[in-house]
């Protein structure tokens, strides 16, 4: 089959490429970034998602299927930034898919879409609104391009898309929100409250989105492994101290005394979990986990011991 | 088999805790974030309370499933909700194999330091319910006070009384397919005798109200408690039913809870005639 990723400059989309092409798929990607040593089998164009070339790259290639990791989760970044290519990229996507005779589109979203509040449920189900959005503004753009794929699913009958919420990824790649919040030597916590974190392992993120591909998923579902584990447990698997701090003085210090910088509304994020149901994926598809949650961590603190 | 009283005496508190039939993780973490560390701190100051300081009492405790979704439903005995710390106390001392019962926290403890930490790792999930729903498709002990807050806030010469019950855990019992046991707790009023309630204090701490009592602090004295058990109520339905019929198997529940409260008032009586405010009856 031919796939194409928008984003693949990415580490886990990189991964994800070459174990497309070892099983046979062709593979094209596209991103603004660069892939320093892509090999061969992979065609690479360094093109915008919402410009004109990358439409081409599209016209010209006609993939069977579209991989959408072009999304930008940084919190860091500059929210308008932000919001343009989350939005106007998936925008563009589903455009290019439809006038080029894409028959499958999987999306890779975000499990933080519930968003974390002291009044939400863990465990959260496909059905659920977005939650504390008023108090996690930042989150707005990846909550609108999640709810403007799913429209998808209705607008575009004839296109097979899937919408996956995958919670966090961690291990060697280093990449990705939870694993630039453990890298640094101590990690901090709002004092007097340890939320549930969920992740799953590198590689059964591309096992679940190769998963996604080749069943032809159709629909949401929240992608996720083993059981979470609370911030404070974590921590502690990856070989970090815990800097418990009263909440508004964590709240000055972020960004600065080498901690990580986080976004206001974040600070929901380490006092309360957000936690999904996945079994609605695993019985689509039969995806089981290769990797608990503590050899996960384990992988991520060999990569990345502690200093 | 050994009289479970005995046993769960001579055992170890960590002994226990590894008999509770829960999907633990190597690291002693179950699914729900519920850790074997903090219970073994939770369940000794539960014990002492359950044991030596308020020296509570069992009955029926046969009629709580070994294993299997249960909902315990039962009253507040007035005072903060000591009755279902001792209830949760019961369902790990009394049983064989030990339960951990679930009960579901006010939410303003999940906005605290500490008590929201400590809840979660102890079990007691933020009162939702699809956390309610959630635990019983997962076969777990949950403990349900349908008088809620209003329960808790009862004053010392309404201790034997029920308010107003909630009717969702009947429509949740119904859905899953859960027995109800239902419970009569006596005793928690004479440990906190509550003369008023103050909501401005409250406010001030960040909670519904502080309970006052004759020693001002909301601090409970020795007392004898009592906590009955009864016989499984399965009632048949899918939890769509009107209200109509909902309500009545709500009154049933409370009059089941009623006659429990009752019976647990007399052997409380001949156990120990004595109160601060008039009695223990």
């Amino acid at each position: 089959m031919k796939i194409l990723i928008a984003g693949i400059a990415g580490g886990i989309a990189q991964k994800l490429a070459l174990e497309l092409v070892a099983r046979g798929h062709h593979v094209v990607g596209i991103d603004v970034r660069p892939w320093h040593g892509a090999p061969s089998t992979v065609e690479v164009h360094r093109v915008d998602l919402r410009k004109r070339a990358a439409e081409d790259v599209f016209r010209k290639a006609r993939p069977q299927a579209v991989v959408h990791m072009a999304t930008v989760a940084q919190l860091g970044a500059n929210i308008e930034d932000r919001a343009r290519i989350n939005l106007g990229g998936t925008q563009a996507l589903f455009e290019h898919c439809k006038n080029y005779g894409v028959e499958q589109c999987v999306i890779v979203g975000r499990h933080t879409y519930y968003g974390a509040g002291a009044d939400t449920a863990l465990y959260h189900r496909e059905t659920e609104p977005p939650q504390a959005l008023g108090e996690f503004p930042e989150l707005a753009d990846l909550v609108a391009a999640d709810l403007f794929a799913v429209a998808a699913l209705w607008q575009k009958p004839q296109l097979t898309t899937s919408v996956l919420r995958i919670c966090y990824s961690l291990g060697p790649l280093g990449q990705g929100t939870l694993a630039s919040f453990l890298r640094g030597r101590a990690v901090p916590m709002v004092m007097g409250f340890d939320p549930l974190f969920q992740y799953l392992h590198e590689d059964d993120v591309i096992q679940a989105l190769i998963l996604s591909i080749e069943k032809k998923l159709r629909g949401v579902f929240n992608v996720a492994g083993p059981q979470p584990v609370p911030l404070s447990a974590l921590a502690h698997e990856v070989g970090r101290h815990v800097l418990p701090m009263p909440e508004f003085m964590l709240r000055t210090m972020l960004g600065r005394f080498g901690l990580p910088k986080l976004a206001a509304g974040a600070l929901n994020h380490i006092k309360y979990p957000v936690v999904v149901d996945a079994s609605a994926f695993r019985a689509a598809t039969g995806f089981v986990h290769k990797h608990d949650e503590l050899s996960t961590a384990r992988a991520f603190k060999q990569a990345f011991p502690p200093k | 088999m050994s009289d479970p009283n005995s046993r769960s005496l001579n055992e170890s508190i960590e002994a226990r805790i590894d008999r509770l039939e829960l999907p633990f993780n190597a690291r002693g973490l179950d699914p729900y974030g519920v850790s074997k560390k903090h219970l073994a701190v939770f369940y000794k100051a539960l014990g002492f309370m359950y044991r030596r300081y308020l020296t509570v009492k069992a009955h029926g405790q046969e009629n709580i499933p070994a294993r299997g979704r249960a909902m315990l439903v039962g009253n507040h005995s007035g005072g903060v909700a000591l009755d279902g710390a001792m209830v949760v106390a019961a369902s790990f001392f009394e049983l064989e194999p030990p339960r951990l019962a679930q009960g579901m926290a006010e939410k303003f403890l999940n906005v605290m330091p500490f008590a929201s930490e400590w809840t979660a790792r102890c079990g007691q999930l933020t009162g939702l319910p699809e956390h309610a729903e959630r635990l019983l498709e997962d076969d777990r002990l949950l403990m349900v006070f349908p008088e809620g807050a209003k329960g808790t806030a009862k004053l010392f010469k309404e201790r034997y009384s029920l308010v107003d019950f909630g009717t969702g855990f009947v429509r949740l019992a119904l859905k899953t397919k859960t027995p109800i046991i239902p419970f009569g707790f006596v005793g928690g009023a004479d440990a906190i005798p509550t003369i008023a309630n103050s909501t401005a204090l409250g406010k001030l701490l960040g909670v519904p109200y502080i309970p006052i009592t004759p020693w001002l602090l909301t601090l409970p004295r020795p007392a004898r408690c009592e906590v009955h058990f009864g016989s499984p109520l399965i009632f048949a339905g899918t939890g769509a039913e009107d209200d109509e019929v909902i309500v009545r198997y709500v009154d049933e529940v409370k009059a089941r809870i009623a006659e429990l409260v009752e019976r647990g008032r007399e052997a409380r009586h001949k156990r120990a005639p004595m109160s601060m405010l008039g009695g223990s009856r």
